[in-house]
């Protein structure tokens, strides 16, 4: 069910495994019949961990959704509240336990707390009175979630938003914890690098749990060599471009939830015979996507330039393998033929569906908004023209296109200028003020904050140094058969993947001057192995590292790690983390304050 | 060989024999008549009280304690109510269980550790008989009060106590009783003559055991094996009846032949025999049903429980050599150990704080994995707070030192351990402590010292309380934030009035924080919602809310030219986006005059392909070729193709010789339709390509 999660460097599904153990020991603890009651935001983490089918082994007949009022009928001896420890939501608990009817035969009361109980919030159901009508209170400890082989995700959406933007550092809480449990699980890392407000202060949580457990130790021999944590505005820059491959150009035009998404139907209908295409199906058509599909394995990480010439490819190889057919004379032989059928069949299947996805993703990338949006990041990130007010822009926001994409050029603009002059930052939010409402003065305030957009405090742009000390633009980018990583955004390698890669070679004292214009501190730290844990190297074999992406990471840069992962002579594996995936349009919005209108 | 065999008795087919491990060393001169008692398992501490019925104040029972070999622990007056039963727990400590329901707790050295109470019914009607039980859970008790109801609690050390249904038409007491853990919950068994119930804690149902004797008209006494999962029952016409403990199977019956009521009546288990055997006694007549010789297996106590067993007893040396021995892992062992040491240690009152602490800190410098807020909360309990200060300064885990913190009262102590933890849950009760604890001016100046605090209370106010948040903002004079919040504010009221009123403040709290730029936008957005209403007022058109470009589009696309001509002047909307509203909405009407006349009214700040666009937008492409001739040279392919003229865009592209712009036009040709300008084409990127 989960086999994708083991074939990496990495076995991840150890991860997974533990994480279901604990969900069934907590299950069990509620004996007989349950109904969940979900905190919704909880539904896709979870989908990740266990389906259905586990939670009804464990006797849950019946699932809802949390909101206020009376809890539906259910003839179940236990209600179980899966939720974040929220205050808002205790209230909602509150009212549900308090409005139950005493009359119908006593329901008991759990709650799960996910990831982490909380006194706080255990406290406001004691103030609301409810506190002791609970048989069970516990919590799920679930901070890192096996996402893909090589891909763990905590799934916390305002991350960055709470570390940078108000001072609240909980998710940095558990990073710390979710690492100690990789720790338990996959021995000590030895080595940390870090850079980063965030970073550090992650190391130091680390470095101190791992004094607290000073005792119980695990006696595990270490699978990372590295850890590397990244603060997200280190580099605010990649997220704010437009991402290229195939998986990051799903997820920027349809968006990627918990490794699902969601297609207009149109183009997969299934074309039977007789109906003509009378009824064309309305919902949405729901994909999962993961390296559990062989052919999207295969082009996820490609330039989408690239992707039209591998499905052809794999086209030919598919009808190919159902010609062998004809090739099967002995009864062996169509035995052997028929017993591929199914997967042969499963291929066909997943050729047809990438085929229409790359066509509905065709028609954007062709379109010449697409263009133009495009050649405008590219100018910025190769310094053209970043210290005036930009045209197309200004066209943009005269004929009202979506605000968020206006942010994002604006945004890129003010960091590939390492910050804008104080006329045309306050040029381009007037116009925007004017254009789609004075209510967006918060969203701005919160985007100045955040350093996504400044005012030119010094003279001197230091991106150009940067730019080009750390080969961010290559001129020559090879989208069809790539030998460098600036080929997942055709032409801009990725800052965050630059520095991952100078750190395994030739080490970041090479780049301390640029390591000082980038904000936050850079700091390394080992931690002491216990005698008889040391790792051997083979001679050839790969190190390990684990990058942590603070405050988000996109699929491109997922694409380019896995892309250095997999060069011949780069002697790192990378197993990447992160708070939550991103693409600029996500990770804007998580960043606006809209108050709701009430006139 | 005769004398080997000599203290064999015959018991049916198989032999026993009594042989005397030691002897005990009590002296008991009325025997254990008279006495109620309490025996833990394993050969634990035994304990007896002397004729519990005794009331007066003169005479009143006598509560002793013993070692399994007799040896005396404790002896003491019973001063407290009647004793209805005895138990020990699993950690060796003695329950006294009063008529009244009250549970008093004892160690195994008769010191007092604790009371509770079992629940206002059972004070209403007393005790009737009381159980002990054990269950993976811990220590459980089991009542059944003079009104025939159950009350239950399953782990003495997280109270939870259960009443248990009515039985359905109990008169009297039940023949006989006994608790049963079954899918992870306690539960009760009881007959009532020959009617057999089990009491959970939703429902009373009636149960049959499979097979049992036809003759039976009661069942007098029952018992549960030690794992829960048999049970025999008692008949009176003098049947054993034995079966799965769940009544789903029948093991075996045998006929005792005697009709009285067993004494007692016991499980035991031969290891590795897969049979069960219940073994009965009376006054003077042993009876074993199933096959069994042996009837203790030692192997359920584990060296868990050994260790515990010695620590208990303050064996502390002996319970590390044992620990060392067997390589248990340090901190289940050794270091568990010495944790209790600790406790026992810090309440002995006659040695100094500093000289606790040291002798503390030095045994236990090297030990793993030790709690040391476990035994600071210990000296607290005992009154010193001073030592259970320095205790907590041991402890590595700062996020531990806090809830004791607390409670000693050392808030702003607990406060920074807290932000040193990094767990902001912690943080979070610590901040909520200190508001409930302190005037409100003490309280920020607290949280100023600690930004971090500060901020989280911040994000707690910001959901939770949003005028402490303005209290916050105005004793730090942040008046940027406080300008944002009187925005935020504004939003939330509904009369414009108000709502004006508090952008004036947000705009007065701008200009404090020299914010220029929020003051003056923030000026214009009521100057904005003034000129709607007064629009709104004249021309009852809906703008109210609408953004400036909004307001100009509906003004324009309505004909009100002079009002958004005004808007324009007085807001300083650039030419450029003014004109992109002003054909977009010409165009929308299409109004193809008006639009001309615009278009030749001055030159267009930006330039005539936009006057393209927007009439392709309306498939007006006649409309659209119009203005081609106007459009710059740089993006007449633009507009060529946007109105379908692939000539023309092909045209265009190859007198200005851009590679770029030849493909584009290309990219639009049908190699099937368009075949000689797709040649044409071709040759001229040919030769641009050469260049």
């Amino acid at each position: 069910m989960a086999a994708h999660l083991c074939y990496g460097r990495v076995n991840l599904n150890i991860l997974r495994e533990a994480a279901r153990k604990d969900l069934r020991e907590f299950l069990d603890k509620c004996a007989g019949s349950k109904a969940i009651v979900w905190d919704e935001y909880l539904t896709g983490p979870f989908g990740l961990i266990a389906q259905y089918s586990l939670l009804k082994e464990h006797e849950v007949e019946k699932m809802f959704t949390l909101k206020a009022g009376r809890l539906p009928p259910a003839d179940v001896k236990n209600i179980i509240f899966f939720v974040r420890p929220r205050l808002e939501l205790m209230d909602i608990i509150a009212e549900n336990v308090m409005s139950e009817d005493k009359m119908q035969s006593p329901r008991e009361f759990n709650i799960l707390f996910v990831p982490r109980r909380s006194m706080l919030c255990e406290q406001r159901l004691k103030e609301q009175g409810v506190l002791g009508s609970f048989t069970n209170i516990d919590e799920y400890i679930l901070d890192l979630i096996p996402y893909d082989g090589d891909l763990l995700s905590m799934e916390c959406e305002s991350a960055f938003r709470e570390c940078y933007l108000e001072n609240d550092q909980t998710s940095l809480y558990h990073t710390a914890k979710g690492l100690m449990t990789i720790q338990a699980l996959y021995g000590t890392i030895p080595q940390i690098f870090g850079k980063g407000e965030c970073a550090r202060h992650v190391a130091n949580m680390m470095l101190r749990m791992k004094r607290e457990f000073a005792g119980s130790q695990t006696q595990i021999l270490p699978v990372f060599d590295t850890l590397l944590l990244l603060d997200r505005n280190v580099d605010l820059l990649t997220p704010l471009a437009t991402q290229l491959t195939y998986e990051g150009l799903i997820d920027e035009i349809y968006g990627i939830t918990n490794g699902y998404v969601k297609l207009p139907p149109e183009k997969f209908a299934q074309k039977k015979q007789g109906e003509g295409g009378k009824d064309l199906p309305t919902e949405p058509k729901k994909l999962q996507l993961n390296s559990a599909e062989e052919l999207y394995a295969e082009i996820r990480d490609k330039n989408f330039n690239a992707v039209g010439a591998a499905l052809s490819k794999k086209a030919k190889i598919i009808s190919a393998a159902f010609e062998e057919r004809h090739n099967a004379k002995t009864v062996g032989e169509i035995k052997q033929f028929v017993s591929q059928l199914p997967h042969m069949q499963a291929a066909r299947s997943s050729l047809a569906n990438h085929t229409s996805i790359a066509e509905l993703i065709k028609d954007i990338t062709t379109s010449e908004t697409f263009f133009d949006n495009l050649t405008v990041e590219q100018e910025f990130m190769t310094g053209v023209d970043t210290d005036k007010v930009n045209t197309y822009i200004e066209d943009c926001i005269a004929q009202k296109d979506p605000l968020i994409k206006i942010l994002r050029l604006v945004c890129m603009q003010s960091v590939c200028n390492n910050g804008l002059k104080q006329k045309v930052l306050d040029y381009y939010k007037r116009e925007i003020l004017q254009t789609y409402g004075y209510e967006y003065i918060l969203t701005l305030n919160n985007l100045e904050k955040t350093g996504l957009l400044k005012p030119q405090t010094t003279t001197r742009n230091n991106y150009p140094t940067i730019r080009k000390t750390l080969k961010l633009w290559m001129e020559d980018a090879n989208e069809q058969n790539p030998n460098d990583i600036s080929y997942v955004y055709s032409g801009y390698a990725p800052l965050s993947v630059r520095l991952t890669q100078v750190l395994a070679r030739p080490g970041w004292r090479s780049i301390e001057e640029v390591l000082k214009m980038l904000p936050g501190p850079h700091f390394e730290e080992r931690q002491p192995l216990p005698t008889g844990l040391h790792k051997k190297r083979q001679q050839g074999e790969n190190r390990t590292t684990l990058v942590f992406f603070l405050g988000g990471v996109t699929y491109a840069e997922i694409a380019a790690l896995r892309f250095l992962s997999q060069m011949e002579e780069g002697g790192t594996e990378y197993i990447i983390a992160t708070t939550k995936l991103i693409n600029g349009t996500s990770w804007i919005k998580s960043l606006m304050d809209k108050p709701e209108v009430n006139i | 060989m005769a004398f080997v065999t000599a203290t064999w008795n015959p018991l049916g087919e198989a032999f026993y024999r009594k042989t005397e491990v030691y002897e005990m060393g009590w002296r008991l001169s009325s025997g254990l008549r008279d006495c109620l008692v309490a025996a833990a398992p394993y050969g634990g501490p035994i304990a007896l009280l002397k004729e519990p019925q005794r009331r007066s104040p003169s005479a009143r029972p006598q509560l002793e304690i013993y070692s399994s070999s007799g040896c005396s622990m404790a002896s003491f007056v019973w001063k407290s109510g009647v004793v209805k039963h005895l138990g020990w727990t699993v950690s060796d400590d003695l329950l006294c269980i009063q008529e009244d329901g009250t549970v008093l707790i004892y160690d195994l050295f008769g010191n007092f550790k604790r009371h509770f109470s079992m629940g206002n019914e059972v004070v209403q009607n007393q005790v009737l008989e009381a159980k002990v039980f054990h269950s993976p859970y811990g220590t459980g008790i089991a009542i059944i009060t003079g009104a025939f109801r159950f009350t239950l609690a399953t782990n003495i050390d997280d109270l939870k106590l259960r009443r248990l249904p009515e039985v359905p038409g109990l008169q009297g007491p039940p023949t006989c009783w006994a608790v049963l853990t079954q899918d992870r919950q306690s539960k009760v068994l009881l007959a009532s003559g020959l009617d057999l119930f089990i009491l959970d804690n939703t429902a009373c149902s009636a149960v049959t055991p499979p097979g049992l004797s036809p003759q039976v008209c009661s069942i007098v006494q029952m018992c549960v094996s030690f794992s829960y999962k048999y049970l025999a029952l008692f008949t009176d016409s003098g049947h054993v009846w034995m079966g799965s403990a769940n009544l789903k199977e029948k093991l075996s019956e045998v006929e005792t032949k005697v009709k009285t009521p067993p004494k007692q009546m016991v499980w035991c288990r031969r290891p590795k025999s897969h049979q069960p055997s219940v073994v009965m006694m009376w006054e003077r007549h042993l009876l074993v049903a199933g096959e069994c010789k042996e009837t203790i297996q030692y192997k359920q106590m584990t060296c868990q429980v050994l260790i515990d067993r010695l620590v208990y007893r303050k064996l502390y040396p002996l319970a590390i050599e044992i620990c060392r021995y067997l390589k248990t892992p340090e901190y289940q062992g050794v270091s568990r150990v010495l944790k209790h040491w600790a406790c026992c240690k810090v309440q002995q009152k006659e040695e100094s704080d500093e000289a606790i602490a040291r002798a503390v800190s030095v045994k236990l410098a090297e030990a793993a994995g030790i709690s040391y807020s476990e035994i600071a909360s210990k000296a607290y309990e005992c009154g010193r707070t001073e030592l259970a200060i320095k205790l907590l300064e041991f402890e590595p885990r700062s996020g531990e030192q806090v809830p004791l913190l607390l409670k000693m009262k050392r808030s702003q102590l607990a406060l920074s351990k807290a932000i040193e933890s990094g767990d902001t849950d912690l943080v979070y009760t610590v901040v909520t402590y200190l508001k409930n604890e302190m005037n409100r001016g003490d309280f920020f100046m607290t949280l100023r010292n600690q930004p971090v605090a500060l901020s989280l209370y911040r994000q707690f106010c910001k959901h939770q309380e949003q005028d402490t948040i303005k209290d916050l903002f105005n004793q730090d004079d942040d008046h940027q934030e406080l300008g944002s919040f009187y925005v935020k504010a504004s939003y939330k009221e509904k009369r414009l009035e108000a709502r004006l009123s508090l952008l004036q403040s947000a705009v007065d709290e701008y200009n404090k924080a020299k914010n220029e730029f929020a003051a003056k936008a923030t000026d214009e957005e009521m100057r904005l919602l003034r000129f709607q209403r007064r629009l709104e007022e004249e021309k009852g058109e809906q703008l109210l809310g609408l953004s400036l470009q909004d307001t100009l589009r509906v003004l324009l696309s309505v004909g009100l030219n002079k009002p958004a001509e005004q808007l324009y002047k007085d807001f300083r909307v650039p030419d450029k986006r003014y004109w992109w509203l002003k054909i977009t909405a010409l165009a929308d009407k299409e109004d193809w005059d008006e639009l001309e006349k615009f278009a030749k009214s001055k030159k267009s700040p930006i330039g005539y392909l936009p006057f393209v666009e927007v009439c392709v937008k309306k498939h007006n492409k006649s409309e659209a070729k119009k203005y081609i001739s106007r459009v710059t040279p740089e993006q007449k392919v633009k507009a060529h193709l946007a109105v379908g003229d692939l000539e023309g865009a092909a045209e265009a592209a190859i007198e200005r010789r851009s590679e770029a712009e030849i493909s584009m036009v290309l990219s639009r040709c049908l190699s099937t339709t368009d075949r000689g300008l797709v040649d044409r084409l071709n040759r001229a990127r040919s030769t641009t390509a050469k260049k």
